[in-house]
């Protein structure tokens, strides 16, 4: 170990002695702002309709739709945090659920054996997280490699991947999944239901990612500056191609939770999930200029827009009317999240 | 006497409780060429920002043309033709020479139709104003720095710049180009132009000037008249001490070289590059910017992978084609531009500190490993005497010396042999310069070698033990470090 | 000055564009028969408006997808707000009813991008969901089809009528004039206004643009409102083409048409694109769209070759900016 003497800092200057403020600045506001907005809305919607809001069926049922887009939101979350943005996630998850679903149509029997009916589930949703590692490596090299702008790569690869599905199924919906896989898909663990399992699962997954491990790091940092990034000697392509790698395999698990519901697959559903995970995101404190982000903030996020739908729905208000909310949610949060910075600079500005 | 054209008094200023300036004036007459001089981070870019409206002082009192101004707004301050050249010309790349020299001048006559004949004919007139010659259609983005300096100094002349504030306008410039510089502000004071000409670099000040204020420490030290200076003075009252003071020698006898590259080149960058560094050795380099001096470093760090030539360390040939190889190598570089290639401005101090090292902090199941983490930086931040009250601020709230001290850690954690050090004291407060150059010294003698790229004469002179000067490419010349100044770097420059 | 254009991309364009035309053409003649051709512009007309559009924001640094939920919006308000009143008068009304209102939708985006200073696609998004979800909850979500007779016969005036040799009458609509006038138009301004070239200038750096005194602001809110404004007008060319009106049409056609855009050589990070280069964007993308059927590609392919157009458009703009950056200028004299 290098022996350094160590130099004489000096008294300390007052404007130094003033970097105490900061961490006020620091902490984080909106996360706390964000919970107290989640419990605001769930308050609201459950002295709204009681009756219909809080109840354990409507809970239930909750915990049966916010998996698929809080897992999507996840994907979307990790490619902002790299200073990016995946448009791709959802023809991810269409193009790998429709090759879930044609492996299961196509070679399981209809009078299979449990054992074989696994084996080649398994086989299928193997081949459908594999495919979405690759979709994601497709976008990950475009961007890393080649140098194209992620929001052009992915508006590329979204339509690309979901021309394949196209072509794939012809236009066609696969119908008929093996009872067996909708069975787990649809079924629950106690009262826990099965999806709400996957979620849990792929928070902790992308919590250890984030917060734990080297690669989070990194990815925060490439995120924050890349240029710096790379005379740190972090390598830049190979953070940005495991990022996209993980946000295609997170894609095809929604995809996969997807077809167990509707227990058919189809190349064009729920392309309005890109906005809602983009909401999501934002709203969770994702940074857009990259570098930033939190999974708690994303599962806060997530759950507010579901107590948000479910209430709305409890109201029998149209998909329509959702979109009109969801688009102001969207610019308000962004709105408050940059009023309420500038405030505290302005702050920070006059207490020196 | 004439009344002055801007008159500055008993300017302060202060970011963030940090005070750039303690009450500073400055006087500059019409037709004067008036130069302000003082080492980086003196407060001389705060001055500037003062007179041009960008920064309202706290105190003080700011005089243009008889006119006192309590809140000189950048616009008011462009009315009474006060224009500043700043170090990134403010140009647009995108847009031909024509429109870069003519539009703002378009712009403030509040012309809603521009007449590209109109623009073509107004560039003309402005650039035959300082004698030069541009293809008025290209885009400037494939122009030389020097073109997009004159293109820049044109715009000002065509907005009816009473005086032109040119902050270091001669970094990115050969010889010539200076010379040709030069010519142009003489020209300019012919025509009753005043010139701020802001710079460090003593040569051009007495060469140009012809009254002289002296920065330091965010105080005006003195302002005199250039004839009745001398270098010994200027040097005094820019650092404060005497020019002669201290020295870094070294003994490389019966030692292997550290690092050795044998005709080393980069295509386009550089080339037949053979140096030598001893461990214990600080070897200065020098030169222009742009002569390839910052592209050799990058290629030995990896970054810009060299096409010819051989590298060795301790004797055994290595190939970096990778920062991942060069740091493997124990082959480290502090970065020439602090703010966007050194540090992850909004991230904390910590995270800085271990961008680099991350991997050697992980638990055996590769987890980050806390404990570790905080043990290293708290460590780093203690060895290098980071003034912060935590870890976890963003390393932007803290002063220029304390980042790049933040800089060091990242590096100094990961325990190099050798260290590449590309302008290190640039924008740092004369304290925290000194740490650094004790820091540097400290390393060097526990048996690294260093390579320390810089523009500052003193620094290079004080700290290395010897001094390569590099031009066009190719190393011109070598000089011991104590006889190092002024006119052997202009010898070595020419060699 | 010659061999510059060799190096453009609207050069480029123009040879895979032949190339294209003689490709499909030698597979089926019917390709280059007027009526196809005709198809071809026709299938242009709204779509030329939009690519108008997303190149000033483009070239202003920014990304807009909220065209067509402004130009729905525009449509269907303004039908509606005419087929209620009974409105009998002249074809130029609707046209400032709904550029009017896109010019409103357009302020609102500008608030939050020049004011806030909030990103511009997260913005768009964000008004694009708010504009079509208020669209269709409070205004409508049924198709109108008793336009105005002044708007139907707008729809059927033509210019430049033939007959083909089978004997059918084809001609090009009227509406075709009015996206060659906005596209003269707006090139005019984008080279000879001021508030054109400060377009450019705070695409190619805001920082610059507003040292040298031009108003961001300003530029941000010319550029949103009058882009509003455009979608505004051809969301009501595309309801009289159609003659009829229906609130969910247009929804989805703005990666497209931002593809066509970059296509033709506009950088996304501002700054740099020409209206020509759009717009041969804009004719490889729907001679690729009308064309699949006739070279005996099956139309559901469609997808899969825009995405990969879209990809190696990008991908060789990518690289040749990479080479341009490799290739600096020598040092070693």
């Amino acid at each position: 170990m290098l022996n350094i003497p160590k130099p004489n800092p000096g008294p300390l200057e007052p404007g130094q002695r003033k970097q105490l403020i900061l961490p006020i600045l620091n902490k984080d506001g909106n996360l706390t702002r964000l919970f107290f907005i989640m419990m605001f809305v769930f308050i609201l919607m459950g002295s709204i309709s009681p009756s219909t809001f809080l109840s354990l069926d409507s809970f239930i049922s909750m915990a049966y739709q916010f998996p698929v887009f809080g897992i999507l939101s996840i994907a979307m979350m990790i490619t902002m945090v790299s200073g990016g943005i995946d448009l791709s996630i959802v023809s991810i998850a269409n193009l790998t659920s429709i090759l879930a679903a044609g492996i299961m149509v196509k070679f399981l029997p209809p009078d299979a054996s449990l054992m074989t009916s696994i084996l080649i589930i398994a086989g299928a949703v193997a081949c459908s997280v594999i495919m979405g590692l690759l979709c994601g490596l497709v976008n990950g090299i475009a961007v890393s490699l080649i140098g194209i702008p992620p929001i052009l790569v992915t508006l590329g690869t979204m339509q690309l991947f979901m021309g394949i599905a196209i072509v794939i199924t012809k236009g066609q919906a696969i119908v008929g999944l093996p009872m067996l896989f909708s069975d787990i898909g649809n079924g629950s663990l106690g009262i826990i239901p099965f999806p709400l399992i996957m979620f849990i699962i792929c928070i902790i997954l992308a919590y250890i990612l984030l917060n734990k491990r080297a690669f989070g790091l990194k990815l925060q940092l490439v995120g924050t500056n890349p240029v710096a990034s790379k005379y740190s000697g972090i390598s830049n392509s190979v953070v940005l191609l495991k990022t996209y790698a993980f946000s295609g395999l997170f894609a095809s698990i929604a995809g996969l939770l997807i077809i167990a519901s509707t227990n058919s697959a189809k190349a064009d559903f729920g392309t309005s999930y890109i906005l809602q995970t983009i909401l999501v995101a934002v709203m969770g404190g994702v940074n857009v200029k990259g570098g930033f982000g939190k999974i708690s903030g994303v599962v806060m996020a997530v759950l507010t827009l579901q107590f948000l739908s479910t209430g709305l729905n409890a109201l029998h208000v149209g998909n329509f009317f959702k979109d009109f909310i969801w688009g102001i949610a969207l610019l308000l949060v962004m709105v408050i999240n940059e009023v309420s910075n500038r405030i505290k600079e302005k702050k920070l500005v006059k207490q020196n | 006497m004439e009344s002055p054209l801007i008159q500055l008094e008993n300017i302060t200023k202060s970011f963030g409780g940090v005070k750039a300036l303690k009450g500073v004036s400055l006087t500059i007459q019409p037709g004067e060429i008036h130069c302000l001089a003082g080492e980086n981070g003196c407060g001389k870019s705060t001055l500037i920002k003062v007179m041009s409206g960008v920064h309202t002082p706290d105190h003080g009192q700011i005089f243009i043309n008889g006119k006192k101004y309590k809140h000189l707004s950048p616009l008011e301050a462009i009315k009474e033709g006060i224009q500043v050249i700043y170090q990134d010309f403010s140009i647009f790349p995108n847009l031909t020479v024509a429109e870069n020299i003519a539009l703002g001048s378009e712009l403030s006559a509040k012309r809603k139709v521009v007449s590209w004949p109109n623009m073509r004919r107004i560039a003309k007139e402005a650039l035959s104003k300082i004698n030069v010659d541009l293809e008025l259609n290209e885009k400037v983005e494939n122009l030389s720095v020097a073109d997009k300096q004159l293109i820049a100094i044109s715009r000002a002349l065509m907005q009816k710049a009473k005086l032109i504030v040119m902050d270091e306008p001669t970094t990115a410039l050969t010889h010539k180009e200076v010379d040709a510089l030069f010519k142009v502000i003489n020209g300019l004071k012919q025509d009753g132009i005043s010139v701020l000409f802001v710079s460090h670099k003593l040569e051009e000040i007495f060469a140009i000037s012809e009254r002289i204020t002296i920065l330091r420490n965010g105080s005006n030290v003195i302002s005199e008249q250039a004839k009745n200076m001398d270098t010994e003075k200027l040097v005094y009252h820019m650092t404060g001490r005497k020019l002669q003071d201290k020295y870094y020698d070294v003994d490389v006898k019966n030692k292997v070289p550290i690092l050795r590259t044998d005709k080393f080149g980069l295509d386009h960058s550089f080339e037949n590059v053979s140096i030598e560094i001893y461990p214990g050795e600080i070897v200065g380099l020098t030169g222009l910017l742009g002569s390839g001096r910052t592209e050799l470093a990058e290629s030995l760090f990896g970054l810009l992978p060299a096409t010819s030539g051989r590298v060795f360390i301790n004797s055994k040939e290595i190939k970096i084609d990778s920062v991942q190889k060069a740091v493997k190598e124990k082959i480290v570089y502090v970065p020439e531009d602090r703010l966007t290639e050194g540090l992850f401005l909004e991230q904390s101090i910590e995270r800085n500190i271990i961008a680099s090292t991350v991997v050697s902090l992980l638990t055996k199941l590769k987890m980050l490993n806390q404990d570790k983490i905080n043990q290293s930086v708290e460590n780093w931040i203690d060895k290098l005497g980071v003034v912060t009250h935590s870890s976890k601020l963003p390393v932007k709230a803290l002063s220029g010396g304390n980042q790049q001290k933040v800089v060091l850690a990242k590096w100094l954690s990961s325990n190099p042999n050798i260290l590449i050090l590309n302008g290190p004291t640039v924008g740092v407060d004369i304290g925290a310069k000194e740490d650094i150059h004790n820091i540097i010294k400290d390393l060097a003698k526990d048996g690294l070698g260093v390579l320390l790229i810089s523009d500052d004469l003193t620094e290079l002179r004080q700290n290395c033990n010897r001094v390569l000067v590099m031009n066009k490419g190719r190393i011109s010349g070598e000089v011991r470090g104590r006889d190092f100044n002024q006119k052997t770097w202009s010898e070595l420059q020419e060699a | 000055m010659y061999n510059k254009f060799f190096q453009t991309t609207e050069f480029y364009l123009i040879v895979i564009i032949s190339l294209l035309f003689l490709t499909i053409g030698s597979q089926n003649s019917a390709f280059f028969s007027i009526n196809n051709m005709f198809d071809l512009i026709r299938s242009g007309i709204v779509p030329g408006i939009f690519v108008v559009c997303a190149l000033i924001v483009l070239v202003s640094g920014g990304i807009d997808v909220s065209f067509p939920a402004i130009a729905a919006f525009s449509m269907f308000t303004t039908t509606t707000i005419l087929s209620e009143a009974g409105f009998n008068g002249p074809i130029i009304v609707p046209f400032l009813i709904g550029g009017a209102i896109g010019f409103i939708l357009g302020i609102i985006n500008a608030v939050f991008i020049a004011l806030f200073k909030l990103p511009t696609l997260i913005v768009t998004l964000g008004t694009s969901s708010l504009f079509s979800g208020f669209l269709l909850t409070f205004i409508g979500s049924s198709q109108i089809s008793n336009l105005p007779t002044s708007m139907l016969n707008f729809s059927k005036m033509q210019i430049l009528k033939f007959t083909d040799e089978t004997g059918i009458v084809v001609g090009l609509p009227i509406s075709v004039l009015v996206t060659a006038g906005i596209v003269i138009l707006v090139s005019l301004l984008l080279k000879y206004t001021m508030i054109g070239r400060s377009i450019y200038a705070f695409g190619g750096d805001p920082a610059s643009a507003e040292r040298v005194g031009f108003s961001p602001v300003f530029i941000q809110f010319f550029v949103y409102s009058f882009v509003g404004m455009l979608s505004g007008i051809a969301g009501i060319m595309h309801t009289s083409m159609m003659r009829n009106s229906n609130p969910v049409d247009l929804m989805g056609s703005e990666l497209l048409i931002i593809a066509a855009v970059v296509l033709g050589g506009t950088r996304i990070s501002g700054g740099h694109g020409t209206i020509k280069g759009a717009l041969l964007g804009l004719l490889l993308v729907i001679t690729i769209q009308n064309s699949l059927i006739l070279m005996g590609i099956p139309s559901y392919w469609q997808r899969f070759v825009i995405g990969a157009l879209i990809l190696i458009g990008t991908g060789l703009t990518a690289v040749q900016v990479k080479k341009t950056n490799a290739k600096r200028k020598s040092i070693l004299t």
